[in-house]
């Protein structure tokens, strides 16, 4: 896939993105750069699911606070070198998840989407009953956790670029998928799982993967961002709204497309921090982006990037 | 010559319906067999239970000797049984090329990308789909759909071809064209197992017919031999003496 | 022992009420192959109207029922239009996101009005006593009218036109448009039949415990547990495997904690799914 443009495309955004905080050393910038980019991971990979199997993760949250917890609890308790630990948390979650899949995806349609939000729910009582993971509570690093970083201010510069770094490899890894047979099953599969299977498809096996697959990269993420928020509990790691909200992003983007979920997060973060200077409550962001993403469903299925699509029919070939 | 295809007291009931009864039937390498009977008889669900859409009540299906009976579909799509259904199914946002080269990468062979869409270009020339491949399949006309799931088919290289109707809603020139196509694929050493109403075209492509009725074998043999069978003559049209008094006046 | 058998027997008093909210899920999809994601928040709604109507006005309790009923139809029809309409025979991706964002919409308004905090609309009705123990008057009251309410979907369904015609779209909508029915009014009619029944169930559960705005997840859940007990698409069935999930509760309550409850519900409902995909009460054909 390095023969092709996109890649390169994407490289040198994340290498903007990354770098633009530094050039103009605004940490203000830096901090809502970071969390444009945990979005667009969420969204990103929750896309392969969404827009390539046409499957709605509900729960996909809790890929994260998973991840999370696992990075958090090795760094903390085995004193583990944050990157291996958040690895080490992605490839937990993602065996789990794998394991998981292969249930729960025999379901279909809304019976899926309702057994993600049971996983969710279910991992998050269970988390809040564990205490060897501080229970209610949650983790609590100390602050010498950053000393092999260089301190914690050095440690906020080094998870930035870790999670743009995440960022890109979401993005990329949505472009290898899609351009892979394993992305033409998976495609076929989103539009007719029946047929898909009558034509050879491995369906039971390749659903599990992607949803394993789409576990894998928020888990690391997620092991990143707590790290550097230095707690983790319940209520916030398993939030069912950041769930939903990914969803909305995906949606408001593109399903199907590499740049619609990055479109959809960053818009959505951009309308969200508009809406909380604006309006008072913050229970009319649930209602907002309820009304958005019926708007959505409704007129314009195929969201930012099916618009731009059906105006210009050969960016079909160039953004993809 | 050993049966490509053995099919031995095949029997399915839905509910309080038997769609099937104790069939049996083969296949053998190369050929055609036509399965007709009248609408209703259970044809479409003896397509399902072979390829594994349906697990039989009772019976066994089985394939170049090895029992397939009951295998979820995929399984029996790469052991190279492909087929093709009465109302199409085309991956409607996909390309043509796309569609096809589903068929070819997770078919009979396990081809990357590259190679199935070599495979792809191949059939779609003489299929006649090569100057849609571009279209998204949702856009093709009727004629074009039923193409594509023969081309899509085809695409997996398979060794036994299940044809559900693909003749059905086509005007006289896109039959006669489908007809070819056909006789096309039987000259690839692909053998075929076909539904059709089409009686002229069925009976002229067949090389041997089993006739069904209300789910029950109920000939077999020649088409000659079972356009003139009395049984068969009763089942689509009700009563042999109704049609030779039909026939005297 | 005897403890038990009273939690038994009181599970099934309020699963009663949790097959009538199943039945609007059922009904739905029944008819139109549309998973209600809104329906949580609908019995949420239904809860709010009870407490409105008892507390706020200070009207008899019970006489919110028909009022919930009337909303609740009316309100089912709007959204039928509002957010199913266009989505009929679209994947089911766009349905159930659909009914999602109507979710969003509804909990976000009410958690705007209402807030989180619990609340409660006391309903006392003089109880029944067997032997040692005394059967709550409201447990029975609902239970009583949840049958009533289902005996009159039953005629609803099976002794009017409107009954058939939804039954024939059920069974197959284009031969039922080529027999002279209009199908989408009878869909958008039998949606809001369902949100009804959601919506009254909601203020019946109301009467037995206090809720908050985010009740209706737990309901939710509840709903599609029972009609995946019962199979999709079969009423009576609906009813049924709600008594026998309110049985269910009643076995499990003496023996864990609250919390884990919806969660061992959740695993019933996710074995069901897999190892009984027609439902345990399969009595339609399909």
């Amino acid at each position: 896939m390095w023969y092709r443009p996109f890649p390169w495309l994407i490289v040198g955004a994340a290498l903007v993105y990354a770098l633009l905080p530094y050039f103009t050393d605004n940490i203000g910038l830096r901090e809502s750069l970071l969390l444009a980019a945990i979005y667009i991971i969420l969204a990103s990979n929750l896309n392969l699911m969404i827009g390539y199997t046409g499957y709605v993760n509900f729960g996909n949250i809790v890929f994260f606070g998973l991840g999370g917890y696992v990075c958090l609890y090795l760094v903390n308790d085995f004193h583990w070198p944050v990157v291996f630990a958040a690895f080490a948390g992605g490839l937990a979650v993602s065996a789990l998840a794998l394991l998981f899949g292969l249930g729960i995806l025999r379901l279909r349609g809304a019976f899926f989407a309702l057994a993600t939000i049971g996983v969710n729910q279910a991992i998050a009582q269970l988390v809040t009953n564990f205490e060897p993971w501080g229970g209610a509570t949650g983790i609590y690093l100390s602050l010498d956790a950053y000393g092999p970083l260089g301190g914690p201010l050095q440690a906020l510069w080094i998870t930035y670029l870790l999670i743009v770094a995440l960022m890109a490899a979401s993005l990329l890894l949505s472009y290898a998928i899609k351009n892979s047979k394993f992305g033409l099953g998976l495609l076929a599969i989103g539009q007719n799982e029946d047929a898909a299977a009558v034509l050879g498809v491995p369906t039971p096996l390749y659903k599990a993967m992607v949803y394993s697959t789409s576990a894998f990269l928020p888990a690391v993420a997620g092991g990143i961002y707590f790290f550097k928020s230095g707690i983790i509990e319940p209520t916030s790691a398993f939030n069912l709204q950041t769930s939903i909200e990914a969803i909305v992003m995906v949606m408001l983007g593109g399903a199907g497309t590499i740049l619609g979920p990055a479109l959809g997060a960053f818009l959505y973060e951009e309308l969200r921090g508009f809406l909380l200077t604006a309006a008072t409550f913050s229970q009319f962001q649930l209602v907002i982006a309820g009304v958005l993403l019926l708007l959505i469903v409704q007129f314009v299925p195929g969201g930012l990037m099916g618009l731009i699509y059906r105006r210009a029919p050969r960016m079909r070939k160039i953004l993809e | 010559m050993s049966a490509l295809l053995e099919v031995a007291h095949l029997s399915k009931r839905f509910g309080g319906l038997e769609a099937v009864s104790d069939l049996s039937f083969t296949v053998g390498e190369g050929e055609i067999l036509g399965l007709i009977g009248p609408n209703g008889a259970g044809k479409s669900t003896v397509f399902n239970l072979i390829n594994g859409v349906h697990r039989p009540d009772s019976g066994r299906v089985i394939f170049q000797g090895a029992d397939i009976t009951g295998e979820a579909p995929y399984r029996v799509a790469r052991r190279g049984l492909a087929r093709t259904h009465q109302i199409v199914q085309p991956l409607a946002e996909l390309s043509v090329l796309d569609n096809c080269t589903v068929g070819a990468c997770f078919g009979r062979e396990n081809l990357s990308l590259a190679q199935g869409r070599t495979v792809v270009r191949e059939v779609a020339e003489w299929v006649g789909l090569a100057d849609r491949l571009d279209d998204p399949a949702g856009q093709l006309t009727t004629a074009g759909k039923k193409r594509l799931e023969l081309a899509r088919a085809l695409c997996s290289r398979p060794r036994l071809l299940l044809l559900d109707e693909v003749l059905a809603g086509l005007n006289p020139t896109e039959t006669e064209r489908m007809i070819e196509v056909i006789q096309k694929i039987r000259t690839r050493g692909v053998a075929i197992l076909i539904i059709e109403h089409v009686m002229r075209a069925i009976m002229s492509l067949s090389g041997r017919i089993v006739v069904l009725n209300l789910g029950r074998w109920l000939a077999e043999g020649s088409p000659a031999a079972v356009a003139n069978d009395p049984k068969v003559i009763e089942a689509y049209l009700g009563d042999p003496k109704l049609l030779a008094a039909a026939e005297h006046s | 022992m005897i403890g038990i058998v009273a939690s038994v027997i009181d599970g099934v008093l309020i699963g009663s009420v949790y097959g009538l909210a199943a039945m609007g899920l059922t009904l739905i999809w029944g008819v139109m192959k549309v998973i209600n994601l809104a329906h949580g928040a609908i019995v949420v709604l239904g809860m709010f109207i009870l407490y409105l109507m008892a507390s706020a006005l200070g009207l008899p309790a019970y006489g919110a029922i028909p009022v919930t009923i009337a909303i609740g139809f009316v309100f089912g029809v709007a959204l039928y239009w509002i957010a199913v309409h266009r989505m009929i025979g679209r994947p089911e991706l766009m349905s159930l996101l659909a009914t999602f964002s109507v979710n969003m919409v509804l909990i976000g308004l009410g958690t705007a009005w209402w807030s989180t905090s619990p609340y409660n609309v006391p309903v006392s009705i003089p109880g029944v006593t067997w032997g040692r123990y005394t059967f709550t008057g409201t447990h029975i009251m609902a239970a009583i009218l949840a049958a009533v309410i289902a005996g009159l979907l039953y005629l609803l369904l099976y002794r009017t036109r409107v009954g058939k015609a939804i039954r024939a779209v059920a069974n197959n909508r284009e031969a039922a448009e080529l027999a002279g029915i209009p199908t989408t009014q009878v869909l958008s009619f039998a949606f809001g039949l369902g949100v009804a029944l959601a919506g009254v169930s909601g203020t019946l559960i109301a009467t037995l415990f206090p809720f908050t705005v985010l009740s209706g997840e737990a309901y939710q859940l509840k709903g599609f547990v029972v009609t995946v007990l019962g199979g999709l698409g079969n009423p009576a069935g609906a009813l049924l495997g709600g008594i026998a999930l309110g049985l269910i509760e009643g076995l499990a309550t003496p023996f864990m904690p609250v919390s884990w409850i919806p969660i061992v519900e959740f695993g019933l409902f996710v074995f069901c799914l897999i190892a009984f995909p027609r439902g345990i009460f399969a009595f339609s054909k399909a």
